[in-house]
C-alpha cells in the first residue's frame, strides 16, 4: 500500500541533517525549566514539608527512642547515626527525581516540552537541579538540628564536604534506578510505593541506624554488601575519624555499577517515550 | 492495488503537488500490536488553509497529530511539515509547529502567566520578550484577570484557551489542534472557534481533528474523513456535504392534525417526508432549491408552520452515507477490518 502512485514529496528546503540546540541555548532552557520546577515547589509548599521535617522527625525519633538502647546514651547515638543519615539525602533526592518525572509524564506537560525545539536532556537535568535544591534544604536543616542536639564535627569542614560529595555520588547512581522506575510506573503514587519497597530494606538493613554485629548472620551478609552500610561507615569515619578508604571505595563502586547498568536502560526508555 | 485505491473517493485534489503544501503525508502507518492505528494515510494541507480531520474515536486522528508533531514515530510512510521531515529533522520541524491536544498540557501548579513565560523562554525569547509575548496572549485570550492564578483553579474553557495561547507563543507556521472543543460548553466553543479563525487570518496553517461535523463545517475548507486508520473520504467541505446529501429539514405543523396533509402535500411535489415521531416531519437531504420549494408549497396550500429547522448531517450520517456508497461498488471493498476481527 505504501507504494501507491501518490505524488512524491517535495524535497526539504535543506537536504538533510537536523540542527541540535546549541550548548548556550540548552543552558538557558535548563535555567527556565529549573525555575519552573522550583516554582512548582513554591506553589505546593506541602511538598517541602517532608524535606524540612523528615530529617527532624527521624533524628528525634531515633535519637531518643533507640539512642539509649543502641549506643548507651543519646549523645553517642547522635555521633553514630547522623553521619549515616547524610548519605541518605542522596537517596531521597534520587527518588524525588523519579516521582517528579512520572508526574510530568502523566500530565500533558511533557508532551508540550517534547514538541518544542529543546534538548531532551534539559528536562532531566532541570529536574535534578531543582531536586538538589530541595535536598540542600533538607541537609542544612539536618545539620543545624543535629548540632543543636549536640553533634560535634571531630574532623574538618573539608571532611563534611567530602561526606556530602559521597552522598551525591551515590545519589547519582540511584537517580538512574529512580528514573527507570518513574518511567515504568503508571502514576506517581506507584513510583513512591515501589520506591519505598526498595529504600526501606536498604535503609534499615544497613549499619545506618544500628551496628550490625548483633544482627543474624544472613542479615549481616546483606548489610555487608548494602551500599548504604558503606556510605554510613564512610560518612562516620569522615566526621568522627577512622579508616575511610575501604567503605568510601565500596560506596563509589556501587555508584559506578548502578550507573553502568541502569543509565543505558533509563536513557533508552526515556528516548522511547520521548 | 488499484482496487484498494478505489475505496478512497478523492473527489477533488486538495492541493496541487507543485504547490507548497504545509503538511504532506504519504503512506503513513502506525501499528500498536495488532491494531492498525494508521494504515497507509495520504493527506495534503495547503499553506494558510484549515484541514479538518473528521472521524470517530479510535479512527487514528490523534495518532496522526502525534506523528506530525514528532511525539510518535511512524512505522511506515513519510510526513513533511513546513518543509521538514518528521523523522529526519524533528528539531527543525519543532520550530514551526504548535500543538493543542485533547488534554490541556499546561502546568497545573503554575499561573497562566508563568506557563506562557516558560514556553517563551524555551523558545529562546529573552526575559523581556517572553514577558511581553505572555502578556500579549493573555490579553488576547481574555485571561489577563486570571493571569496570576494557578491554572488548576481555571475552568475547562480557560484552560483550553491558555493551551491555545501556549501553542501560539512561537507564532507557528503549522498548528495542530486535536479535538480543541471536546468537552467545552457552546459559548466557550464559539470563543475557541473565533481564535482559530484569527490564527488562520494571521497566516497559520491549521490541521484540526474533530468528531463534530458542525465544527469542521465552521472552520475547515477541506475535510479528510478517517475510519479505522484509513482515509475513507477527502475533499472540499461543500463537495463532501453534497456527497452525503447536505442538510435535512424538520418541520412542525402549527396544527398537529395537519401533519398527514403536509406529508401528502410534499409527496405530490416529489419530496419524501416522513413523520419524525415527535409531532413533526423530516425531509432528508434537501438542497437550497428544494428548501425554497417546500416553504412555497406549504405556504400556497395554507398549511401553517410552527417551526422549521435545517440540520447538517451528523457524523453518523456522514459515515452511513460514505460507507453505504462504497458497499455498492463490487470488489472494490475489502472485508471491513474491525478490531474484533483482527484481535
Amino acid at each position: 500500500m505504501t507504494t501507491l502512485a501518490a505524488p512524491a514529496l517535495a524535497a526539504p528546503a535543506v537536504p538533510a541533517g537536523d540542527n541540535r540546540t546549541s550548548l548556550r541555548a540548552s543552558l538557558h532552557h535548563i535555567g527556565a525549566l529549573t525555575r519552573r520546577n522550583l516554582m512548582r515547589m513554591k506553589a505546593d509548599p506541602e511538598s517541602l514539608l517532608d524535606a524540612l521535617f523528615m530529617p527532624i522527625l527521624f533524628t528525634v525519633l531515633f535519637v531518643y527512642v533507640f539512642g539509649g538502647a543502641v549506643a548507651g546514651n543519646s549523645h553517642n547515638y547522635i555521633q553514630y547515626m547522623i553521619p549515616g543519615m547524610f548519605g541518605q539525602i542522596g537517596l531521597s533526592l534520587a527518588m524525588a527525581v523519579g516521582t517528579g518525572l512520572n508526574t510530568d509524564f502523566t500530565t500533558g506537560v511533557m508532551d508540550r516540552f517534547r514538541t518544542m525545539p529543546i534538548a531532551r536532556s534539559s528536562v532531566l537535568i532541570a529536574k535534578l537541579l531543582a531536586e538538589s535544591c530541595r535536598s540542600a534544604v533538607s541537609l542544612v536543616v539536618l545539620v543545624l538540628f543535629a548540632m543543636c542536639l549536640g553533634l560535634r564535627i571531630h574532623t574538618s569542614p573539608v571532611n563534611v564536604l567530602a561526606t556530602l560529595g559521597l552522598a551525591l555520588a551515590f545519589g547519582t547512581g540511584m537517580v538512574w534506578v529512580s528514573m527507570l522506575l518513574g518511567m515504568a510506573m503508571p502514576n506517581p503514587q506507584a513510583v513512591q510505593g515501589v520506591g519505598m519497597l526498595i529504600i526501606v530494606p536498604l535503609q534499615f538493613g544497613s549499619s545506618t541506624f544500628a551496628p550490625v554485629h548483633s544482627m543474624p548472620g544472613w542479615l549481616q551478609a546483606f548489610t555487608s554488601v548494602n551500599p548504604l552500610s558503606a556510605l554510613a561507615d564512610a560518612s562516620r569515619a569522615l566526621i568522627n575519624g577512622g579508616p575511610v578508604l575501604h567503605p568510601a571505595l565500596l560506596a563509589l563502586a556501587w555508584s559506578v555499577g548502578l550507573t553502568v547498568v541502569f543509565a543505558p536502560l533509563a536513557v533508552a526508555r526515556f528516548r522511547k517515550r520521548t | 492495488m488499484t482496487a484498494g485505491f478505489g475505496i478512497v473517493p478523492r473527489m477533488e485534489p486538495t492541493t496541487d503537488s507543485n504547490n507548497a503544501a504545509a503538511v504532506q503525508v504519504r503512506g503513513l502507518a502506525k501499528y500498536y500490536g495488532e491494531t492498525r492505528a494508521l494504515d497507509g494515510v495520504d493527506l495534503d494541507v495547503a499553506e494558510g488553509t484549515v484541514m479538518g480531520v473528521l472521524g470517530p474515536n479510535g479512527a487514528g486522528k490523534t495518532t496522526l497529530v502525534r506523528i506530525l508533531s514528532t511525539l510518535v514515530r511512524p512505522d511506515a510512510g513519510r510526513a513533511v511539515v513546513a518543509g521538514w521531515d518528521v523523522e529526519r529533522q524533528p528539531y527543525r520541524l519543532r520550530h514551526e509547529i504548535g500543538l493543542t491536544g485533547q488534554y490541556a498540557s499546561v502546568d497545573e501548579l503554575l499561573s497562566g502567566y508563568e506557563n506562557l513565560y516558560l514556553i517563551g523562554r524555551l523558545l529562546d525569547l529573552n526575559a523581556r520578550g517572553a514577558r511581553r509575548r505572555a502578556e500579549e496572549l493573555l490579553e488576547r485570550f481574555s485571561l489577563t484577570d486570571a493571569a496570576g492564578r494557578p491554572t488548576r483553579t481555571y475552568s475547562g474553557g480557560m484552560r483550553r484557551r491558555l493551551d491555545l495561547a501556549a501553542s501560539m507563543i512561537g507564532r507557528p507556521r503549522v498548528l495542530f489542534l486535536d479535538e480543541p472543543t471536546t468537552g467545552l460548553d457552546p459559548r466557550t466553543r464559539n470563543e475557541v472557534w473565533a481564535e482559530v479563525r484569527a490564527m488562520v487570518d494571521e497566516g497559520s496553517t491549521v490541521l484540526l481533528t474533530t468528531q463534530y461535523m458542525e465544527e469542521a463545517e465552521q472552520l475547515a475548507s477541506d475535510l479528510t474523513v478517517f475510519d479505522h486508520g484509513k482515509v475513507i473520504a477527502a475533499g472540499g467541505v461543500e463537495t463532501l456535504k453534497r456527497q452525503v446529501g447536505g442538510q435535512s429539514l424538520t418541520i412542525r405543523p402549527a396544527q398537529g392534525a395537519q401533519l398527514d396533509a403536509m406529508i401528502r402535500c410534499l409527496a405530490e411535489r416529489g419530496l419524501a417526508a416522513v413523520p419524525d415521531g415527535a409531532g413533526g416531519l423530516t425531509v432528508p437531504a434537501v438542497d437550497e432549491a428544494q428548501l425554497t420549494a417546500v416553504v412555497a408549497a406549504l405556504g400556497t396550500s395554507g398549511l401553517g408552520i410552527a417551526a422549521l429547522e435545517t440540520r447538517l448531517p451528523s457524523l453518523d450520517e456522514v459515515f452511513l452515507a460514505i460507507t453505504g456508497e462504497q458497499s455498492t461498488v463490487p470488489a472494490a471493498v475489502p472485508a471491513p477490518t474491525s478490531l474484533e476481527s483482527v484481535a
